[in-house]
């Protein structure tokens, strides 16, 4: 067993190695069985590993597997350890199933690239490091994967490099999610002078015994958070995840829904017994978590490219996950980041599978009427906006509804915000399905002559996850449709300590029933409402003379966050960058050495006067050095 | 008996190469540098873990004023040594391509600086270590005054006297301390305790003039401002010299010389001093947003690398200065593959502005990837040479004050911008038009490249080794100095 855990993330690296080296000489065929085949394999052993645990005790307490020593330095220990537990499985499925499903998606988006090769290989890559992100028994070892993934994003952001836009958005992202690693160290760092270990058994046994509240762990919080911001996109460090999309479709299906961006939600999972003592740092993420929410949501209305539509539903989502975090509903979260893999993944491959046959079409503004050219397109986009709706019995009805219910709980003002967003999120996902499928064409009618054919390797997975989007759902069914909610049961032993601090109120039956009824008739109100305007109105965006035109504007520019951005941080940076060269250095420190210098030229040529030849001069010189050393050696 | 064997024949080799033919000249300095490289292995395979200093050799040198020709090696002084002798044959390596004028001097100018720098890092008697660090500064004056670009003298001028002031200082605070020694010895042990007699205030005078001389050395803001200049000026293997080996006796100074010996002096003044070097950091990333051209980016971007490694020395915590020592091998190696790589747009272009380059990785993706092998070990990603050091080193210097981390903690943000800049200007978006077919790397440019890419992921997926031979001698120093 533990050596078939060691191969999940052994396969893919492998998977890339043989790429990166003798990628050139394989054919796509071969490239494409490799990639796929490695991070199948690891899909299969983790779901026998799966299989095993369930309802093992080893496995519900964690199992740790230690490899070898990386970083160790004194009491300090930094091991290359996997720690196999209910949670990191639950990661590990949806990251090697839904990565499976999208690495064979990408054998017929891809097809025709001249990348086709080095695409996997940095696929295979990023799989690797998000599951040693998942598998790290510490801090340190999270890092690693954290920092790889945003590599690997990095990459495949500027896949196509000799577009410089795309290369600006993959620095963007980088850098912006380095301003959170940064965060995310010196929380490590604060952790190991707090605790005297970074291993999450170690810190967590004794964070639990720890006084709520305190500075320190605060702190501790507060900078891991910082991480999660920077890589979950939340506000103020959203701005590279829109820029993002830049990637190939299915890097933004990936790394930029499914996975690589819920792993600032499962950081906080994992460490949720240091967020539990931390009640103040729960109330920010729950703050920043309902403001990125409505923000996203926002500002998904009213974009027309239909990839940033997705990118800033992205966000919104995201936003929702750290509600629930924020109100200490950690099961409903991770359940919220599997459901939201399935769909999200799903309409960014619907998505993907629309601009592969437009030739790379964009604008849904210049789209329409494919429902019955794509038919199975239609069927699967239509699936996961149902889905991401929160429309029963689909599976984010079911994950939304639990994060609704414990945020009402909470706080029902959070409550009222959060229905909104939902209500944005039907509005905008529907606005982009009917101006996508329904209605006449409206694009360049030389495009839809030879649209291109989705392949199988592309239905195929479309298939799975509108399955998946359809009946994900159910292994969270709540108790109170009498499911067992099996998910919060697997995973009650990782948030056991903290279900002990947090004592989170139940709601009674009937106001369950009643919230449920308020957030699907207003998700089902919003979804007919962009049902009027687009398909039986179709209207494609707003008018000039419509009195919302400047908000209008204000929102699809969105807010001008960037510019301000670019006005406050980067451009200044610029600046300070050229005039510390320019006058500080070259000028003023420079300058003053220069000067000195010539200071000295000067002094020494007026000393020179005094060396005319004249020995006795010297030899008085000498003396009297002799005499200041003499004294300054016995002072 | 190594160390003095390896002396010995990098001085012969040194002499050897200068009265051979130019045209064998770099063949025969590859030979002795690589002799030396085996001879440094075996001591590697020699060294008992621990503290002790090994290899010892000390032979009355100057008995009146009791001096002693005194060579051993600790950890600290062995990894010096190692990348010594590991980088020295790849830079003389890295020149196969080249046509040099007067091959022979060049080489053996080479050769005697690496003799010289062996001797700093294994120098344990305090005259000794200073007559070392002088030498290494007449061959890099030379290779730098001859051989370098437009306007050379005066670079060179100002390097050399920027450096000997400095020096000077060490001179004098040396002296101090071997008038407090208890037997007027120059030997390593009596420095150590030369403080017990010594008054605070010459405890002072003695900690700035020590750090003045490795100040300028490294250097450290605002000590600094020779060094852009003499490497963009230097010829590419001298700018190799002074950047991967030159600039960690600096470091290394501190390690052994400065921080053990004036505690009193460490007390007032490393927080100071830790706040030079920090502001260093910002300063030298600021700056090296605003370059355009790639060797002086690499000059800034130094500067900043050097400064946490000084910062995490003055911490005088185990992480800290652990963390300077691995990150001094790091450094080294991804320096020497920066300027490689500048050598390498050099040739090609004939330049190295970054806005003259643009799209190589289309017609060379063997060298685009492994320049950003590189790159990744210089912003210390994870896994590559450069994490295990820069953590440390940011673990040491938030344990001895938190906003000079948080400070010091931006080079992991201002890094990432300007090399990944320069790397997006250099290989990504098109070929600039008239900027002809930009060759892939062959041959040398290819062995040397495979050679630094292995070893930058080699440090940084196992660098358990290193830090294992670096922990008990810092630890022993760290207790030194707080007795």
């Amino acid at each position: 067993m533990r050596y078939l855990i060691s191969l999940i993330p052994v396969l893919p690296l492998a998977g890339f190695l043989i790429l990166a080296f003798v990628g050139k000489r394989l054919n796509k065929v071969s490239a494409g069985v490799i990639a796929c085949g490695t991070v199948f394999s690891a899909f299969i052993l983790s779901l026998i590993v799966f299989m095993n645990a369930n309802g093992n005790p080893t496995f519900e307490n964690g199992m740790t597997i230690t490899l070898f020593d990386w970083i160790s330095v004194g009491s300090f220990r930094a091991t290359f350890s996997f720690l196999i537990d209910p949670l990191s499985l639950v990661f590990l499925l949806v990251i090697t199933g839904v990565g499976f499903l999208i690495h064979l998606y990408s054998v017929g988006y891809m097809k025709e690239d001249e990348g086709y090769n080095r695409y996997f290989s940095y696929l295979n890559l990023f799989i690797f490091f998000m599951t040693l992100l998942v598998l790290g028994n510490n801090f340190l070892l999270m890092f690693v994967g954290w920092e790889g993934v945003g590599f690997c994003s990095y990459l495949l952001i500027g896949f196509w490099f000799k577009n410089s836009a795309y290369n600006d958005a993959a620095v963007k992202a980088f850098v912006m999610n380095r301003i959170g690693d940064l965060g995310f160290l010196l929380g490590i760092i604060l952790i190991f002078i707090t605790f005297g270990s970074i291993e999450y058994a170690s810190v967590f046994a004794q964070a639990g015994q720890m006084q709520p509240g305190g500075f320190v762990i605060i702190a501790i919080t507060l900078l891991l958070f910082l991480g999660a911001i920077g890589k979950s996109a939340q506000i103020p460090l959203y701005t590279w995840l829109p820029d993002a999309m830049a990637g190939p479709t299915p890097v933004s299906a990936l790394i930029h829904a499914a996975t690589m961006v819920t792993a600032g939600i499962y950081m906080i999972a994992r460490t949720n017994i240091l967020y539990t003592m931390a009640p103040l740092t729960l109330q920010i993420i729950a703050g920043i978590g309902i403001a990125t929410a409505l923000l996203g949501a926002t500002i998904g209305l009213v974009q027309n490219d239909i990839k940033k539509v997705l990118a800033y539903s992205t966000v919104s989502q995201l936003g929702l996950m750290f509600l629930a975090l924020g109100v200490g509903a950690y099961n409903a979260a991770v359940f919220h980041v599997v459901t939201h893999a399935f769909f999200k993944a799903l309409l960014f491959l619907g998505a993907g599978s629309v601009i592969h046959a437009l030739h790379g079409e964009q604008d849904i503004r210049r789209m329409g009427g494919l429902r019955k050219l794509m038919p199975v397109t239609w069927l699967a986009f239509l699936i996961a906006s149902i889905a991401i709706s929160g429309i029963p019995p689909f599976a984010g009805f079911f994950s939304k509804d639990e994060i609704l219910m414990h945020v009402y709980a909470s706080n029902p003002m959070l409550w009222v915000l959060a229905v909104l967003c939902s209500v944005l999120t039907a509005f905008y996902v529907f606005r982009l399905f009917f101006l996508t499928f329904s209605g006449e064409y409206r694009g360049d009618p030389a495009t839809i002559g030879h649209l291109h054919k989705t392949p199988m390797s592309m239905s195929g997975p479309l298939i799975v996850l509108a399955v998946l989007s359809a009946v994900g759902g159910l292994i969270g069914i709540p108790e109170l449709f009498s499911g067992g909610n099996l998910l919060g049961q697997f995973l009650s032993p990782v948030f056991g300590q903290s279900a002990l601090h947090l004592h989170l109120p139940a709601l009674s039956h009937e106001v369950e029933y009643v919230l449920i009824g308020i957030s699907v008739v207003v998700a089902l109100l919003a979804v007919l409402f962009a049902m009027y305007l687009y398909a039986y109105r179709k209207e494609v965006s707003v008018t000039e003379s419509s009195a919302l035109r400047p908000v209008h504007n204000f929102v699809y520019h969105k807010y001008y966050v960037d510019e301000l951005y670019q006005t406050l941080i980067t451009k200044p940076l610029q600046w300070l960058g050229d005039k510390t060269y320019r006058i500080l250095e070259l000028k003023v420190v420079d300058g003053v050495v220069e000067w000195i210098g010539r200071f000295v030229v000067m002094c020494g040529k007026s000393l020179r006067l005094i060396q005319n030849g004249e020995s006795g001069i010297y030899l008085l010189a000498m003396v009297v050095a002799i005499i200041v050393l003499i004294v300054t050696a016995n002072f | 008996m190594l160390i003095i064997l390896l002396t010995v024949l990098l001085l012969v080799g040194s002499i050897v190469v200068a009265a051979g033919k130019a045209g064998h000249a770099k063949r025969v300095a590859l030979v002795f540098a690589s002799a030396g490289l085996v001879i440094s292995l075996i001591m590697l395979f020699q060294f008992r873990s621990g503290a002790e200093a090994q290899f010892v050799t000390s032979i009355p040198w100057v008995p009146s004023l009791n001096i002693h020709f005194h060579l051993a090696a600790d950890g600290i002084s062995l990894l010096l040594v190692l990348l010594t002798t590991t980088l020295t044959p790849l830079i003389i390596y890295s020149s196969f391509n080249k046509q040099i004028a007067r091959a022979n001097v060049f080489y053996s100018l080479i050769l005697f600086m690496q003799m010289a720098l062996v001797g700093v890092f294994t120098a344990m008697d305090g005259f000794l270590f200073y007559v070392f660090w002088e030498l290494a500064l007449i061959p890099i004056y030379f290779i730098c005054l001859l051989w370098g670009g437009d306007g050379r003298a005066r670079i060179t001028f100002k390097f050399f006297l920027y450096t000997m002031v400095g020096s000077l200082f060490m001179l004098a605070a040396l002296i101090i301390l071997y008038l407090h020694t208890p037997n007027q010895s120059f030997a390593i042990d009596q420095l150590y305790q030369a403080h017990n007699t010594l008054s605070p205030t010459l405890q002072h005078g003695v900690f700035w003039g020590l750090f003045l001389a490795f100040a300028v050395k490294m250097p450290i803001f605002p000590f600094h401002t020779w060094q852009p200049d003499t490497y963009t000026n230097a010829p590419t293997q001298g700018s190799m010299l002074l950047s991967a080996i030159m600039l960690k006796m600096g470091v290394y100074g501190m390690i052994r010389w400065l921080l053990p010996t004036v505690p009193f002096g460490m007390d007032a003044y490393a927080g100071f001093a830790a706040i030079l070097a920090v502001i260093g950091i910002v300063y030298a990333s600021c700056i090296a947003l605003a370059q355009v051209d790639f060797k002086r980016l690499i000059a800034y971007s130094s500067l900043a690398h050097v400064g946490l490694m000084a910062a995490g020395v003055l911490s005088q915590t185990e992480h800290g200065v652990i963390g300077a020592v691995m990150q001094m091998l790091s450094h080294g190696i991804v320096v020497f593959a920066l300027f490689f790589a500048a050598d390498v747009f050099i040739n090609r272009t004939g330049s190295s502005a970054l806005n003259a380059l643009g799209g190589i990785r289309t017609s060379a993706p063997l060298f685009a990837t492994s320049f950003l092998i590189v790159i990744l070990g210089s912003i210390a990603l994870p896994l590559t040479s450069g994490f295990p050091g820069e953590f440390l080193l940011l673990s040491g210097i938030f344990q001895f004050n938190i906003i000079l981390a948080v400070f010091a903690g931006l080079t992991v943000i201002l890094g990432a911008v300007y090399m990944l800049r320069a790397y997006q200007k250099a290989c990504l978006g098109e070929r600039r038009v008239g900027a002809g077919e930009f060759r892939d790397i062959t041959g040398v440019e290819k062995t040397v490249f495979v050679i630094v890419a292995v070893c930058i992921l080699a440090l940084g997926i196992f660098p358990k080794p290193i830090l294992d031979l670096a922990g008990p001698s810092v630890r022993r120093l760290l207790e030194i100095s707080s007795q």
